[in-house]
C-alpha cells in the first residue's frame, strides 16, 4: 500500500479529469486503475468498492470515495482550496457549478448522435462564450486580482483552467473577447504544479477520439 | 427587508424542493417569489440577479446564491447539517450526490415524452429499488443508529426523507423491502422541524402537474 491515492476510471478523462487536475494541483501524486473491459467494472461491483455500482471511484485515506463533487470536494477542502470561510467558500461552490455544467456539456460532445452533433456543438460554443466566460472575466475584472476567489488559488481558478483548455480544443480562439481569461490562462498555467502537470507524459489524459468512444460505451452499457 | 433568506423559483417543486426542505429541516424561515412569466424572468437575467442567468436563485446573507448544490452546501454548513469533520462531510456528500441522482429522475419524469413515460417510471423504481434504497438500508442496519451519518442529523437525511416521499407518490409500496428505511421514514418525519414541513399550510410544494410543466416550458423556452 502507497499511501497515495488510487483512482478507478476508464484511461480517459471523463469524469474523473477534474479530479486528476485537483490533485495535481495540490501536488498530490497518485495510483491509477485502469477499466479496460466490462468485467473489470463488474468485478469492482462485486466486490461492493463501489457505493452506488459507478465510478469514478478514489481510494483515499481508508475511504472508497465515489460521485465526482463528493470526490472534489474532499480532496479540495484536505488541500485547502476552498476558500478560507463559509462565504469564500460559497463563491468558489457557485463558481465551480457553474464550470461543471459546462464541463458536461462540453463532455458529452463525442456522444451525441450524428444528427444532433451540430446543434451540440453551437449549444456549447454559445454557452461558453455568451454565458460562462463572461461571469469570470467579470470576476476578474471588477476585483482585478490574480485568482478568482480571496486572492488565493483555489479549486475555482483549477477548475477553470481545465475548462478553458478543454474548450480551445474545439475552438481554439474561443477567449479572443475575453483578454483577462487569456492572462488568468498564462497565469495559472505557470503554478509549478500545474505547469508540470500540462507537460507530457503527466497523467493528464488527452481528449477521447471518437474510435475510443464505442470501447467506452461498451464497458459502461 | 426582512432578513429571511428569499427565494426565488417558479411555484412548484422544480430544483428549489431540496432547498425549502433544507432549510425548513434546520427550522429556517424563509420568503418566496414566484416566476409566472417570461417577462419575470428576463428582467431578472437584465438586472443582473442571475450569475448564470439560471434560477434557483436564494438571496441570504448579502449574498445572490444561484446553483442548488453551491445553496444547499451553504445552507447545510450555516446551520451545522455537513457532518463534524472532513470525512464525515465525505461520506454525507456522497450520500447526498447518489440521491440526487435519483431525484434527477424524479425532477426530468414530467417532462418525458407520453411514449416514455411508463419507462421512465420503471426505470425510476428499478434505480430507488436495486441501486440507492439498499445503501441506505445497509448503512442503517450496520450502525443501528437513527441518523445516517456520525449519530447526528444531517443533510443527508433531509435529502434522503425527501427522496422516499418523492419515489412514494409514484411507487407507493417502494419501501416494502426496506424496514430500516421505513423506521427512518417515520422518525424523520416526526421531528418538529419536518413534521412542521409535512402540515398542509407550509412551504412545500405539491408534485409537479400539467399547469407546472406548462409553466416551466412558457418562461423557460428560448
Amino acid at each position: 500500500m502507497s499511501g497515495k491515492p488510487k483512482l478507478h476510471y476508464f484511461n480517459g478523462r471523463g469524469r474523473m479529469e477534474t479530479i486528476r487536475w485537483l490533485l495535481a494541483a495540490a501536488g498530490v501524486e497518485f495510483e491509477e486503475s485502469y477499466l479496460e473491459k466490462k468485467e473489470d467494472l463488474t468485478k469492482l461491483q462485486k466486490d461492493g468498492s463501489l457505493l452506488f455500482q459507478q465510478v469514478p471511484m478514489v481510494e483515499m485515506d481508508g475511504m472508497k470515495l465515489v460521485q465526482t463533487r463528493a470526490i472534489a470536494n474532499y480532496i479540495a477542502t484536505k488541500y485547502n482550496l476552498c476558500g478560507k470561510d463559509l462565504k469564500e467558500r460559497a463563491l468558489i461552490d457557485m463558481y465551480v457549478e457553474g464550470m461543471f455544467d459546462l464541463n458536461e456539456l462540453l463532455m458529452t460532445y463525442v456522444i451525441q448522435p450524428a444528427d444532433k452533433k451540430e446543434q451540440h456543438f453551437a449549444n456549447m460554443m454559445d454557452k461558453a462564450t455568451n454565458r460562462y466566460f463572461p461571469v469570470f472575466e467579470k470576476v476578474l475584472k471588477d476585483h482585478g486580482k490574480d485568482f478568482l476567489v480571496g486572492n488565493q488559488l483555489s479549486r475555482a481558478d483549477v477548475q477553470l483552467l481545465e475548462l478553458i483548455l478543454m474548450a480551445e480544443e474545439f475552438k481554439p480562439d474561443i477567449l479572443a473577447q475575453f483578454p483577462l481569461l487569456q492572462r488568468f490562462k498564462a497565469r495559472i498555467s505557470n503554478i509549478p504544479t500545474i505547469k508540470k502537470f500540462l507537460q507530457p507524459g503527466s497523467q493528464r489524459k488527452p481528449p477521447v477520439r471518437e474510435e475510443d468512444v464505442a470501447k467506452v460505451i461498451k464497458i459502461f452499457y | 427587508m426582512s432578513g429571511k433568506p428569499r427565494l426565488t423559483y417558479l411555484n412548484g417543486r422544480g430544483r428549489m424542493e431540496s432547498i425549502r426542505w433544507l432549510l425548513a429541516a434546520a427550522g429556517v424561515e424563509f420568503e418566496e417569489v414566484y416566476l409566472e412569466t417570461k417577462e419575470q424572468y428576463d428582467k431578472l437575467i437584465k438586472d443582473g440577479f442571475l450569475l448564470f442567468q439560471q434560477v434557483p436563485l436564494v438571496e441570504i446573507d448579502g449574498m445572490k446564491m444561484v446553483q442548488t448544490r453551491a445553496i444547499m452546501s451553504y445552507i447545510a454548513g450555516k446551520y451545522n447539517l455537513h457532518g463534524k469533520d472532513l470525512k464525515e462531510r465525505a461520506l454525507i456528500d456522497m450520500y447526498v450526490e447518489g440521491i440526487s441522482d435519483l431525484m434527477q429522475m424524479i425532477l426530468m419524469f414530467p417532462f418525458s415524452p407520453p411514449d416514455a413515460k411508463e419507462k421512465n417510471l420503471e426505470s425510476i423504481k428499478e434505480r430507488a429499488t436495486n441501486r440507492y434504497f439498499p445503501v441506505f438500508e445497509k448503512v442503517l442496519k450496520q450502525h443501528g443508529q437513527d441518523f445516517l451519518v456520525g449519530n447526528k442529523f444531517s443533510w443527508a437525511d433531509v435529502q434522503l426523507i425527501e427522496a422516499i416521499l418523492a419515489v412514494e407518490e409514484k411507487v407507493p409500496a417502494v419501501l416494502s423491502g426496506f424496514p430500516q428505511l421505513q423506521v427512518f421514514k417515520t422518525k424523520m418525519s416526526n421531528m418538529p422541524t419536518i413534521k412542521k414541513f409535512l402540515q398542509p399550510g407550509s412551504p412545500r410544494k405539491p408534485p409537479p402537474d400539467a399547469h407546472y410543466v406548462e409553466t416551466v416550458l412558457k418562461i423557460f423556452k428560448k
